[in-house]
């Protein structure tokens, strides 16, 4: 009977997977096929690749998007950081609202949230005189820092909170200087949850369509939106080229996370 | 090793007194059992000692120096945490080093003094551990090591034990005391575990709504508790109220409310004074009532209403008129009294305790 239901789990789970991994895998398999029009039989070739890096267009917008979302990386991990420490060390007025507040920027559909920041910069680009900057990169960045920021303070928050104030409060009865503190216990503490909201940082800055499609000016594109343009414009199997890098970049760096979240679960189960 | 003085404690929080108004002196090497039930003042109390908390009025001087106003990291205290609070990116060595470490002392001065503070813990040989690779009773004894071996001038306990099983408790309470005593260090410990505080202090002092009701011996506190909340905190205890019915020979006879009658030492009451008796249930000798039981003074008749059996004791509820006094007695040969016999309650007049309602 426990066996029974173990295969069945087994099946049912091997069947998410497949779910999950089969459009990917056949998505990355033409990548490497030759046929422009995705003809079978399959035959290997990396011609899609090599096109790839003649397309300056798509190559640019690659670019684009590597450094908004590093920019936004820095930007969003230590303001995050700063908050969710703020908010897990410290009491203040208002502290629960705040708390509350975070949650539903991830519930609102990011259209919403991407046409509201349009108007808003809209809207400051005209008092200021200057309604240019309404789009631009810049845009883009603040977007992608305001949609990454919660995520950021929950990864942080939730290693902060496994580890009790009192490491803090013992390294102070023993001597140690606020300073001595910070880098000697509260930094090596937090180091992967920071290391961990980095990486969310930098995928959701990476992935992000609607924002930086709706603030992108004439002329300037990240990636995901280069992509739309293309399938729009009709295309060819460089579309899965570059989509099977994104996709090995951005597994890669789940699984660091995933690596350093079970790293952290490992630890506070000992608290 | 040093004497702490707390002089008229305050501390606020919005409208609530976490403390009002703490004098208490701990003297140079004593075990100082700070009780009560959780919000009392007494954790209040030991972090502002440890100078977590800033007092809203008051002081507390450690030989003499007023340290209120020293931050934390200069306050030469050691202090183990409830959950020890070991930096769990650090082994057993580094835990222990660390308080050396950053006041800059030589390494081969803290390799010494962390062996040494191991010999003392008996942990010899687990160096290189993890925390988390340690049992319960390990992690308190690093804890121990690491707030010792800088040699604070005050130790500062906040329910030490209380995450550890009773065996291992009852096996570390020993072993504190045992450490303590070594090295002598003024000591002061929180606890909401009567029978800890009873078991490790020199001298206990009970905590309620922010004030100290009573400070003292264990077995004084314990003996002559001041009130009703004293004596119901620390230990059990049957209250009988009554009036002051005359005075004898230093002896006060007492009408109880509920009928009968008990003697007291008179102290200084007077005829007609309104009394309330604190009389542990230990100290009433219970026995089966023959036919022709009578009641006297100290002595009431009633009846078992249960007898609960744990092992080396029996708890008796014996309905006595329409409350119920609780008996402890010792596991001896008899077998327990059944429930709804007749009995006969028994003590001496120095137990009956006249404490403040």
């Amino acid at each position: 009977m426990r066996s029974l239901a173990d295969m069945g789990i087994r099946f049912y789970l091997i069947l998410v997977l497949v779910f999950l991994y089969l459009p990917i895998l056949v998505m990355a398999l033409f990548a490497f096929n030759k046929s422009q029009l995705y003809g079978l039989p399959f035959e290997f070739d990396l011609v899609w690749f090599k096109a790839l890096a003649e397309n300056d267009r798509l190559l640019k917008a690659g670019l684009n998007s590597v450094l908004i979302a590093l920019a936004n990386t820095v930007i969003a991990t230590s303001l995050g950081t700063m908050a969710a420490v703020a908010f897990g060390r410290y009491t203040f007025r208002g502290k629960t609202m705040m708390q509350a507040l975070l949650f539903p920027p991830i519930a609102i559909p990011w259209l919403v949230i991407g046409t509201a920041m349009l108007v808003f910069f809209f809207w400051i680009g005209r008092a200021m005189g200057y309604p240019g900057i309404a789009r631009g990169l810049h845009a883009i960045l603040l977007g992608h820092v305001a949609l990454s920021l919660p995520y950021v303070i929950f990864v942080v928050g939730a290693r902060l909170n496994d580890y009790p104030k009192a490491l803090e409060e013992a390294a102070a009865t023993l001597g140690a200087t606020p300073w001595q503190v910070f880098r000697r216990v509260s930094v090596p503490i937090l180091a992967p949850g920071v290391v961990a909201a980095a990486l969310f940082a930098f995928a959701v800055s990476f992935d992000q369509f609607v924002i930086s499609y709706f603030l992108a000016p004439p002329g300037v594109t990240t990636l995901p939106v280069e992509i739309y343009t293309s399938i729009r414009k009709g295309f060819t199997p460089e579309i899965n080229a570059i989509s099977t890098i994104i996709i090995l970049v951005s597994m890669g760096l789940m699984l660091i996370v995933a690596r350093f979240y079970r790293f952290g679960g490992e630890r506070s189960g000992n608290e | 090793m040093s004497e702490v003085a707390v002089k008229g404690a305050v501390k606020h929080y919005g409208t609530v007194a976490a403390l009002d108004g703490v004098d208490l002196t701990f003297a140079d090497g004593e075990f100082f059992g700070l009780l009560g039930p959780s919000g009392s003042g007494k954790t209040t109390l030991l972090r502002a000692i440890a100078g977590f908390i800033e007092l809203d009025r008051g002081e507390i001087r450690i030989d003499g120096t007023d340290i209120s106003r020293i931050p934390v990291h200069e306050r030469n205290i050691g202090m183990v945490f409830q959950n020890y609070a070991l930096f769990p990116h650090m082994n057993v060595a580094e835990n222990i080093a660390f308080g050396l470490d950053v006041r800059g002392v030589a390494q081969a001065e803290i390799k010494q003094r962390v062996g040494e503070s191991l010999d003392l813990v008996r942990l010899s040989g687990l160096e290189q551990r993890r925390p988390r690779q340690l049992s319960g009773g390990q992690q308190q004894r690093v804890a121990l090591a690491r707030a010792l071996v800088t040699r604070p001038q005050v130790l500062l306990l906040d329910e030490p034990l209380s995450a550890l099983d009773k065996h291992l408790r009852q096996e570390m309470q020993v072993e504190l005391r045992r450490i303590q005593r070594q090295i002598g260090i003024t000591t002061i410990f929180v606890t909401h575990d009567q029978e800890e505080a009873l078991t490790l202090s020199d001298r206990v002092a009970i905590f309620n709504k922010g004030q100290v009701v009573q400070a003292g011996s264990p077995r004084a506190v314990y003996e002559r508790p001041v009130d009703r909340f004293a004596a119901g905190f620390l230990g059990e205890a049957n209250f009988l109220e009554g009036r002051v019915s005359g005075i004898a020979g230093g002896v006060a006879r007492v009408a109880l409310g509920t009928g009968g009658e008990v003697l007291t030492p008179a102290a200084d009451l007077q005829a007609g004074d309104a009394v309330l008796i604190a009389l542990r249930p230990e100290k009433i000798s219970i026995d089966p009532a023959p036919a022709d039981a009578a009641a006297m003074p100290n002595r009431i008749l009633g009846k078992v209403v249960a007898a609960i059996f744990s092992g080396s004791s029996l708890t008796y509820r014996i309905a006595v008129g329409d409350r119920i006094i609780i008996v402890f007695e010792q596991n001896k040969s008899r077998a327990p009294l059944p429930e709804q016999s007749a009995v006969i309650l028994e003590w001496p007049t120095a137990d009956n305790v006249v404490v403040q309602p």
